[in-house]
């Protein structure tokens, strides 16, 4: 089966071609290690906005003295379908993702790589969280939640005295 | 020819900035008139964006914004911020001056318009 695959590599009229099988290595390193790249891309989680898990949306979380920031990926959900809601110390994420195509027009689709339909998603984090001092804003398809700590919960600088 | 477009290719993905560059889902739909193509290219904005049409080559790139922010580490990580880009070979022959894209949210769509097919000749056979 390779055989095959391994012949159209060698022509290099197919710069599609996703197989790496047989080919040249040190012919061009540039475009090889991009290619392996966008392998690589296919092969991990990133080809799709999921994580390992298969959750969604992919999170990144900062932390400080003053609280936490949560960044999420929903490219292509509008502000208004998603719900953000905070109780303690855990976040949670809902809404829902939309077909390409407007419903009720007749397409044909050649490629379908997006996901769509109901979506949610719930982070616990290492401290409670003054639910009302919560923002979020969207920005280019990343949620951005500034979580802030009560002020009664933040670390407190101890004084040594000394004896 | 073909090696060309690839290496014109390639020297054009080189960025400055040292960041990964994605391959990002991607929805190809046609319609009566248009092919539509959506792109998923989250933290993106509408001046971050690449498109390129050459012959039947359709090359799309953003650049991605880097987020920080001041007092704080990040301390849990499941997806980077990047670039992306993705080329297709389109099979219909596009309308190039209709072509239009938007972005919104950090997604790309793109709108392109099938050229309106060159009228039939009617070749009349005449008897012998």
């Amino acid at each position: 089966m390779f055989g095959a695959i391994d012949q159209v590599a060698k022509s290099k009229e197919d710069h599609m071609l996703r197989y790496s099988q047989g080919r040249d290595v040190w012919a061009d390193p540039i475009l090889n290690l991009q290619r392996m790249q966008e392998e690589m891309n296919r092969l991990f989680g990133r080809f799709g906005t999921m994580t390992e898990a298969g959750e969604y949306p992919s999170m990144n979380v900062w932390t400080g003295e003053e609280g936490a920031m949560v960044t999420a990926e929903v490219p292509g959900v509008s502000p208004e379908n998603i719900e953000v809601t905070v109780h303690r110390n855990t976040l949670t994420l809902k809404g829902r993702r939309d077909e390409a195509a407007p419903t009720g027009e007749e397409v044909t689709y050649h490629r379908r790589e997006r996901d769509h339909g109901t979506f949610g998603r719930t982070i616990a984090l290492p401290f409670p969280v003054d639910s009302d001092r919560v923002e979020a804003s969207f920005r280019n398809g990343v949620v951005k939640i500034l979580l802030p700590r009560p002020e009664a919960d933040k670390p407190r600088r101890i004084k040594i005295s000394n004896a | 020819m073909a090696e060309q477009a690839i290496h014109g290719d390639v020297a054009r993905m080189e960025t400055t900035r040292a960041l990964p560059t994605f391959t990002p889902s991607t929805d190809i739909y046609e319609t009566g008139d248009d092919l539509v193509v959506m792109v998923e290219m989250p933290g993106v904005g509408a001046d971050g964006i690449d498109i390129k049409l050459d012959n039947r080559t359709l090359m799309i790139t953003g650049c991605g914004e880097t987020t920080t922010i001041e007092g704080y580490a990040q301390t849990y990580a499941e997806y980077r911020d990047g670039n992306y880009h993705r080329s297709f070979t389109l099979s219909e022959d596009i309308d190039e001056e209709r072509i239009h894209a938007t972005m919104k949210d950090g997604l790309l769509k793109l709108t392109l318009p099938k050229a309106s097919p060159p009228p039939t000749k009617t070749i009349t056979v005449k008897a012998g």
